[in-house]
C-alpha cells in the first residue's frame, strides 16, 4: 500500500508539452520489458495473499459460520450489528485511540527529547542510543512476558518496590481501571527507542550550517530547537506519528502474554478482540466482520493521514 | 548485502526442507499404512509411554507406521478446522467432546465409530464405562473413543482449616460453604485460590452451581432448547455473586492464570482450590509450588462441591473433563484397531499408573496410584451424572461467554439476569 502510493508520488507531474510527452512515452517503452517481467509475479502474490483473502473475509462476514464446511447460514449484517453493540469492541476502539494519544503526547516528545540528547551533546551518546533502542529489539511476546512478571503483585519488581516502602503491592494487571495504563507504560517503554532512532536519523540529516547560522544570529537553544530543528524534522515527526497509528492498530503480540485482553476485556485492542472473539470462539463469520471493520479503519486512517499530513513528504 | 544473504539463506533452507520432506515421503512409503496421531501432550514422560505403546503396536503390525504430530493447545484449537478440511488431516486427534466435536461431525471429516464399537456384539463398546461413551456420542452415534475423564472438586489445606476452626466434613450446603469462607476470612486467611485471568477456573463454580440448582433433567431441558434464562440459572448466578461479595479470592485473582492459581494453593497462600482430580498429586504440587515441593498429600483434604438447599441436584452429580480420540474420515482402517490396542485394559492401566490419568476403560481403575485420584475414580464409578466442562459442552462460543460471565458475576460487574441473558443470546445464535 505504502509502496504503490510512493510510486504514485514519485511519478513526475504530467504536462502538456509534446517533447516531455514523447520522452515519457519512450520512457514507458523502455520500462515495458521490466513491467512485463516483474509486475505479474508481484501482482499475483498481492492478489492471492491480500486481495482474495480480504474479499473472502468480506463475504464470510455476512454468515454465521464456525469454519467447518461451507458458510451457508446467511445472516445479513447481523455480525456488524453485534460488533457495534459489543461493549468489548467499544473498549478496544477506545484503547486503540488511547494508544495513539499516548504515542503522540508522551512517546514521541520523549523520543524527540532523548534523540536531541544522544545525537551530539553528551558523552557515551552511542552507548545510550543502543541502550534506549534495546527494548525495541526485544520480541513483543518476550516483552509482554517480562512485564507480566514485573507487574506481578506477589513476586514482581513493582511488588518489591512497594514492599521496600512498607506498602502493600498493587495488582495493576488485575485491576480494570488501571490495567490499560500499565499496558500503555509498556508500550511507551517498548517503542520509544524506535521513534528515537527515527529522530536521530532525521537530526543527522539537518544541515549543520543552518544551526551555525542561527548561532551566529544569536539564537538561544530553545529558539534553535523550535525555529530550526523542529521544522526541519517535520517530515520525520509526521512519519513517526504515522508509525504510531499503524502500530496501535496492529498491537497484538505484546497484549496476549501480558493480559490476554483482560481483566473483563479492559485491555483489548482491536486485533486481540478479533482473535479472542473470532478465532478462539470459532466464530469465523463474526471474526471476518471484525476484520473488515479493522481494514476499513486502517485504510481510512492511512490514506487520509497520508493525504492530509504527508502529502509533501 | 545482508538482504541478499538472507534471501539466499532462505532459499537454501527451502531446498533443504523440500529435500527433507521428499526423504520422509520415501521412507514412510515403505510402510503400507501411516497413522498420523495428532496430540497436545507436551510432557515428555507421558509422551514416552505413548510412544512405547505405539512401538509395541508397530512391532506386532509391521505394515503400520505411527507418526506423532504435536500442536500446542491453543494452536491446536485454532488450526484444527483448517487442518481437518485439508489433505493433511491427521488420522486421529484429541477431543474434549461437546460442541466442538459436534461442529466437527457436521463437516463429514470424521469417521463414525458406532459400527466399530458395536461389532461382535458390542465387544469394543463394552470395554468402556457407558457414561464415557455416552459423553462422546451425539444423537446415538459414537464419534470418539473415550480415553480419560476427571472430576472437579474442592481441595483444602488442612492446617489453614484447622487454624480457622473450619470443619471441612461439615460443609454440605452452599450456605455452609459461604460460612466457611467467612470464618477463614475472619481468621485472616485467604479462603480460595481463584484464576480469574484464565476465566475457566471460575466457570467451574457457575457450572456446579447450575448443576446443583437444576439437576440432571433440568439442565438437559435447558440444553435441549429450554434456554438459560430460567430461575435455576438466575439463582445459581446470584449464588456466585454472593460468593464474590465475600471477596474470597487472593489479591489480584482477576489477572491470575491457572498456574498462578495452583501456586497460590500449593504455597499455602490460600486455604482452598476448586480444581482438577490431580490437584493433590505430588507432581502437580511440585510443579505448581514456588518452592518446587508444595503440599504433601497428608496436608491436603478434599470435599465435594456443596449442594444447594431445596434444589434437585445431588452429590453424585459430577462435573469434570472427558477426553477421547477422534478418527478422521480418510484415516487408514487400522486406526480403530490401534485405538483398541492403545485403550485396552492393560494399556489403560499402564497409562493410569504412569501418566496419572483416570481411565475410562473398565477394569483399569486399579492402575490409579495416587490416593486422591483413587478416591475420585471410585466416586466416579457411582456417578449419577457426569457433566462435561461447560466451555466444551456448549461449544467454543457459548462456552467462552459462560467463562466471561462467571468472572463478571463473581467480581460483581453484572447482574444475574443480565449474565444469563448474555449466555442465552449466544446460545440462541448457535441453534
Amino acid at each position: 500500500m505504502s509502496q504503490t502510493s510512493s510510486v504514485a508520488d514519485a511519478a513526475p507531474a504530467v504536462t502538456r508539452s509534446p517533447s516531455i510527452a514523447r520522452a515519457k512515452r519512450s520512457q514507458i517503452r523502455g520500462k515495458l520489458p521490466v513491467l512485463v517481467l516483474f509486475l505479474p509475479p508481484a501482482l499475483l502474490l498481492f492478489t492471492v495473499f491480500v486481495i482474495l483473502p480480504m474479499g473472502e473475509a468480506a463475504w464470510y462476514s455476512f454468515y454465521n459460520w464456525n469454519g467447518y464446511g461451507l458458510p451457508d447460514q446467511w445472516i445479513g449484517t447481523r455480525n456488524y450489528e453485534l460488533i457495534f453493540n459489543n461493549g468489548a469492541f467499544r473498549q478496544a476502539l477506545i484503547n486503540n485511540g488511547l494508544i495513539i494519544l499516548i504515542s503522540i503526547l508522551v512517546q514521541i516528545p520523549l523520543a524527540l527529547w532523548l534523540a536531541t540528547m544522544v545525537t551530539h551533546r553528551i558523552k557515551g551518546a552511542v552507548a545510550f542510543r543502543l541502550l534506549f533502542f534495546l527494548p525495541y529489539v526485544l520480541a513483543d511476546v518476550a516483552a509482554g512476558m517480562i512485564w507480566r512478571f514485573v507487574y506481578d503483585g506477589q513476586f514482581g519488581l513493582v511488588a518489591g518496590i512497594f514492599n521496600s516502602f512498607g506498602m502493600d503491592a498493587p495488582f495493576w494487571l488485575a485491576d480494570r481501571q488501571v490495567a490499560f495504563y500499565a499496558v500503555l507504560g509498556v508500550i511507551v517503554w517498548k517503542y520509544f527507542g524506535f521513534h528515537m532512532m527515527l529522530f536521530v536519523a532525521g537530526l543527522q540529516a539537518i544541515d549543520k550550517n543552518v544551526l551555525e547560522a542561527a548561532d551566529i544570529d544569536g539564537a538561544t537553544g530553545w529558539q534553535k530547537f523550535f525555529r530550526v530543528t523542529l521544522p526541519l524534522l517535520g517530515s520525520t515527526v509526521r512519519l513517526s506519528v504515522f508509525f504510531a497509528v499503524v502500530g496501535s492498530l496492529q498491537l497484538f503480540d505484546m497484549i496476549m502474554p501480558l493480559t490476554g485482553g483482560g481483566p473483563s476485556n479492559a485491555t483489548q485492542t482491536m486485533v486481540t478482540f478479533l482473535y479472542t472473539f473470532g478465532v478462539m470462539r470459532m466464530q469465523v463469520g463474526f471474526g471476518s466482520a471484525v476484520g473488515v471493520v479493522l481494514f476499513i479503519i486502517c485504510v481510512t486512517l492511512a490514506f487520509s493521514y497520508k493525504r492530509v499530513f504527508m502529502k509533501n513528504d | 548485502m545482508t538482504m541478499l544473504f538472507g534471501r539466499l539463506a532462505r532459499h537454501r533452507l527451502a531446498i533443504a526442507l523440500s529435500a527433507a520432506t521428499l526423504l520422509v515421503g520415501i521412507s514412510s512409503a515403505s510402510a503400507q499404512s501411516v497413522i498420523k496421531w495428532l496430540h497436545l501432550e507436551a510432557n515428555p514422560d507421558r509422551l514416552a509411554v505413548w510412544q512405547d505403546i505405539a512401538a509395541q503396536y508397530e512391532a506386532e503390525h509391521p505394515d503400520v507406521k505411527i507418526e506423532f504430530q504435536f500442536l500446542e493447545n491453543e494452536a491446536f484449537k485454532a488450526k484444527l478446522p483448517t487442518l481437518l478440511q485439508s489433505s493433511e488431516a491427521p488420522s486421529m486427534f484429541y477431543t474434549w467432546g461437546g460442541g466442538v466435536l459436534k461442529a466437527q461431525t457436521q463437516t463429514g471429516a470424521l469417521r463414525d465409530l458406532t459400527e466399530a464399537m458395536d461389532a461382535d456384539g458390542g465387544a469394543w463398546r463394552s470395554t468402556f464405562s457407558p457414561a464415557a461413551v455416552d459423553g462422546l456420542s451425539i444423537d446415538g452415534k459414537v464419534w470418539a473413543a473415550p480415553f480419560q475423564w476427571g472430576q472437579v472438586s474442592f481441595f483444602y489445606n488442612k492446617a489453614l482449616f484447622e487454624q480457622a476452626g473450619v470443619d471441612a466434613s461439615a460443609i454440605t450446603t452452599w450456605q455452609d460453604f459461604l460460612d466457611a469462607v467467612q470464618t477463614l476470612k475472619d481468621a485472616g486467611i485467604t479462603p480460595i485460590a481463584g484464576g480469574g485471568g484464565d476465566k475457566w477456573p471460575i466457570h467451574f463454580y457457575w457450572s456446579y452451581l447450575t448443576m446443583r440448582e437444576l439437576g440432571k433433567d433440568g439442565f438437559a431441558a435447558a440444553k435441549n432448547g429450554g434456554g438459560f434464562t430460567g430461575d435455576g440459572f438466575v439463582r445459581a448466578s446470584e449464588n456466585l455473586i454472593e460468593l464474590g461479595a465475600l471477596e474470597p479470592f487472593q489479591e489480584g485473582y482477576l489477572g491470575a492464570t491457572w498456574p498462578d492459581t495452583q501456586a497460590v494453593f500449593a504455597d499455602g497462600r490460600a486455604a482452598m482450590i476448586l480444581g482438577f482430580q490431580n490437584t493433590a498429586t505430588p507432581q502437580i504440587q511440585a510443579q505448581a509450588a514456588t518452592d518446587g515441593e508444595g503440599l504433601s498429600g497428608d496436608q491436603i483434604g478434599r470435599f465435594l462441591f456443596p449442594l444447594v438447599e431445596d434444589a434437585p441436584g445431588v452429590i453424585t452429580d459430577e462435573f469434570g473433563g472427558l477426553n477421547g480420540w477422534v478418527v478422521t474420515a480418510n484415516a487408514p482402517p487400522e486406526t480403530e484397531d490401534f485405538l483398541k490396542f492403545y485403550l485396552s485394559q492393560d494399556n489403560a492401566r499402564r497409562l493410569a499408573a504412569e501418566t496419572s490419568i483416570l481411565p475410562t476403560t473398565l477394569g483399569a481403575e486399579d492402575g490409579v496410584v495416587d490416593p486422591f485420584m483413587r478416591e475420585i475414580v471410585t466416586e466416579m464409578g457411582g456417578a449419577t451424572w457426569h457433566q462435561n466442562y461447560l466451555d466444551q459442552d456448549l461449544g467454543p462460543n457459548v462456552g467462552r461467554v459462560v467463562n466471561d460471565m462467571s468472572v463478571e458475576l463473581v467480581s460483581g460487574q453484572i447482574s444475574a439476569e443480565d449474565a444469563v441473558q448474555q449466555i442465552q443470546d449466544a446460545f440462541s445464535l448457535e441453534m
